[in-house]
């Protein structure tokens, strides 16, 4: 066809460089729930056979609860914490003009490049020199400072949208602040505060560097996976888990886009 | 309707942002119950004016007072105006009845007294049965009456209009242009819109400013503005108008005469105090006021030959692009195509004629 241009015309080459690309990525991701359901300890192809043994082992490790109530726990302060402080920076940067706001965000960003191992260890310098015990609370703080930028960036597109027209309108027609907030910029803001919770709540809940620095006597579910790899029996347990946490971030972080598309299409109608 | 009270005195204002002047020392009054338009290029301040009127702007200069009220210490949310914004601004998270009760909220009023206002203007801008729409269900048209209604329910002394109608298209234009005039004479309330359309100024307005560089140029009645612009800005941001460089020589009781370099001795109407003796002046004349014939005119009437270059056929009227000698810019004549005949849609050839009448030209100040 030469009356097709180079620009929809398909592209051969192209198409193998994206399987190749999709295969590198997520094929090492698949061993994870494939040696999970294979009945042998070691891990090794050939496969062995099916089993649900590993899955029902999860059950009976009572320290393998305690730290996934931990997780939830952090992961649930902490999503609801960033996403507060995400909004009020979200709304700073896209609504006021103030001399230094600039370089503020670009404080509130940086944790983004940053190594977590530096924040780690200058955390947990900071901790000791405090004299504050390591727990899951400054787990908790760690968490935040890593998750804000996620939850500041998703909020700040939420943000910008929307027509700043929208809240004029209320001041308009006689809403104060408070009362545009909570009848205009929240309703309208909603879908973008609920994915910033479900994506920084993944976050936490996935993190591992941090919470192994900064925790104490109690730790999380990804540093107690970690801890496990030490005994060669309980490997495909913890693939076991692995799979099972795969599934619920891809569930969780899919829903949050969704919901975070369907909220900028309703809040841009056609004129 | 309209008494000479101002009802709305804006004095003195300016805005500056940073080094910017956007508005430059206004001073406007506007009568209660006025159709008040600011026209002006995009730029030249008249939103930025508009803006502070409802509030959402504080001017670096001058005082604002409605109903007598000065502005400056009251905060958007608590002045008499409300606003139609120019994208309308609907809640895209609420219904229309959601949308137009939004400012009821204040009032405590009950769900059944709530419905009664909404029906009520809800029939005043054609949009009864509406109510539980979307307004993401909404046509342009629309959700500009949506905008209108949501203003109008708040019974403002005040409807500010920033370019309600510049997202339309043509034909909805006009009929909401006529529409618009006819709501603001049966509600009574002062109505200030902002435009760059001058048509849409001209059909709705009682008055016009036209702004240009953040300064009014000139305030009167739409055909005062067509027919005594008081500067070049105004008669050509306002329709067409040919201009002649001349100088007056004398002036006989209301006209002056003026010597032109292209069209010799012309006697027009003194326009203002810069209409002296030895000043350098323009005369301006609308295509319209121009007539086209084939031979020189009989009596008294200017007239002056030349050759048709140009024709720009708009339908109802032609306009004629005609080269005069000594003349750089040709002369626009605009005729109304009268008879059903489509040789008015090419430059009729040869020599032809135009002519005017004394009280067609308009004296203008030099830039």
């Amino acid at each position: 066809m030469k009356d097709v241009s180079y620009i929809h015309r398909p592209n051969r080459p192209l198409a193998v460089y994206a399987i190749l690309y999709l295969g590198f990525l997520y094929l090492p991701v698949l061993f994870l729930p494939l040696f999970s359901f294979n009945d042998a300890t070691t891990i090794a192809f050939p496969l062995k056979g099916f089993t649900l043994r590993w899955y029902e082992q999860l059950a009976e490790i009572p320290a393998l609860h305690g730290a996934l109530l931990n997780s939830l726990k952090v992961g649930a302060v902490t999503a609801v914490v960033s996403t507060f402080l995400g909004i009020f920076a979200a709304k700073a940067v896209t609504r006021y003009t103030a001399p230094g706001l600039r370089p503020a965000m670009a404080i509130i960003m940086v944790p983004l490049v940053i190594p977590e191992v530096i924040l780690g260890t200058a955390l947990l310098i900071l901790v000791v020199q405090l004299g504050m015990e390591l727990s899951l609370v400054s787990i908790t703080v760690g968490h935040i400072i890593v998750t804000v930028p996620f939850a500041v960036a998703m909020l700040i597109s939420r943000f910008e949208g929307f027509d700043k027209s929208m809240e004029e309108a209320s001041s308009d027609l006689g809403e104060n602040a408070w009362w545009t907030f909570w009848r205009v910029t929240f309703p309208l803001v909603f879908p973008g505060i609920l994915a910033s919770l479900l994506v920084t709540f993944t976050i936490s809940f996935d993190e591992f560097i941090m919470a192994f620095f900064l925790s104490g006597t109690e730790t999380t579910l990804p540093v107690y996976m970690w801890s496990q790899l030490r005994f060669p029996a309980r490997l495909p347990s913890v693939l076991a888990l692995g799979a099972l946490i795969l599934l619920a971030s891809f569930f969780v972080v899919t829903f949050a886009e969704w919901i975070r598309r369907r909220g900028v299409s309703r809040s841009q109608p056609g004129l | 309707m309209t008494d000479d009270t101002p009802f709305i005195a804006i004095d003195r204002v300016s805005k500056s942002f940073g080094p910017v002047v956007a508005v430059d020392d206004v001073t406007i009054s506007i009568r209660r119950g006025e159709f008040f338009s600011l026209l002006g290029p995009s730029g030249c301040g008249k939103t930025t004016l508009l803006r502070m009127i409802s509030g959402f702007e504080t001017p670096t200069a001058g005082e604002i007072h409605i109903d007598g009220n000065p502005m400056s210490a009251v905060l958007p949310h608590e002045r008499p105006t409300n606003m139609v914004f120019q994208n309308y601004a609907i809640f895209p998270h609420l219904d229309v009845r959601g949308n137009i009760a939004y400012g009821l909220r204040k009032h405590r009023l009950s769900k059944a007294e709530v419905d009664q206002r909404v029906g009520d203007t809800l029939d005043m801008v054609k949009l009864s049965g509406f109510e539980n729409r979307r307004a993401t269900q909404l046509s342009g048209g629309q959700r500009q009456r949506v905008a209108l209604a949501r203003a109008l329910i708040m019974r403002p002394k005040v409807l500010l209009l920033d370019e309600p109608l510049a997202a339309l298209d043509k034909k909805l234009r006009e009929n909401m242009q006529l529409e618009l005039r006819s709501l603001q004479q049966s509600v009574g309330i002062t109505f200030i819109l902002v435009t760059h359309d001058q048509e849409e100024a001209l059909t709705m307005s009682d008055r016009i400013a036209v702004m240009s560089e953040g300064r009014v140029e000139q305030i009167a009645s739409p055909g005062e503005l067509y027919e005594s612009p008081n500067c070049r800005n105004v008669a050509s941001f306002i329709g067409v108008m040919n201009f002649i460089d001349g100088t007056v020589r004398g002036l006989q009781g209301k006209f002056a005469i003026v010597e032109t370099a292209a069209l010799g001795q012309l006697k027009a109407p003194v326009a203002g105090p810069f209409v002296v003796p030895d000043a350098p002046v323009v005369v301006g004349v609308r295509p319209e006021k121009l007539l086209l014939s084939d031979c020189s005119p009989e009596g008294g009437a200017n007239g002056i030959a030349g050759t048709v270059t140009n024709a720009a056929y708009y339908g109802e009227s032609t306009y004629f692009y005609v080269d005069v000698e000594g003349c750089e810019e040709p002369f626009i004549v605009s005729t109304k195509n009268d008879l059903r005949d489509t040789s008015r849609q090419k430059p009729p050839p040869g020599r032809i004629w135009m002519s005017w009448r004394d009280e067609s030209m308009v004296l203008l100040p030099p830039e």
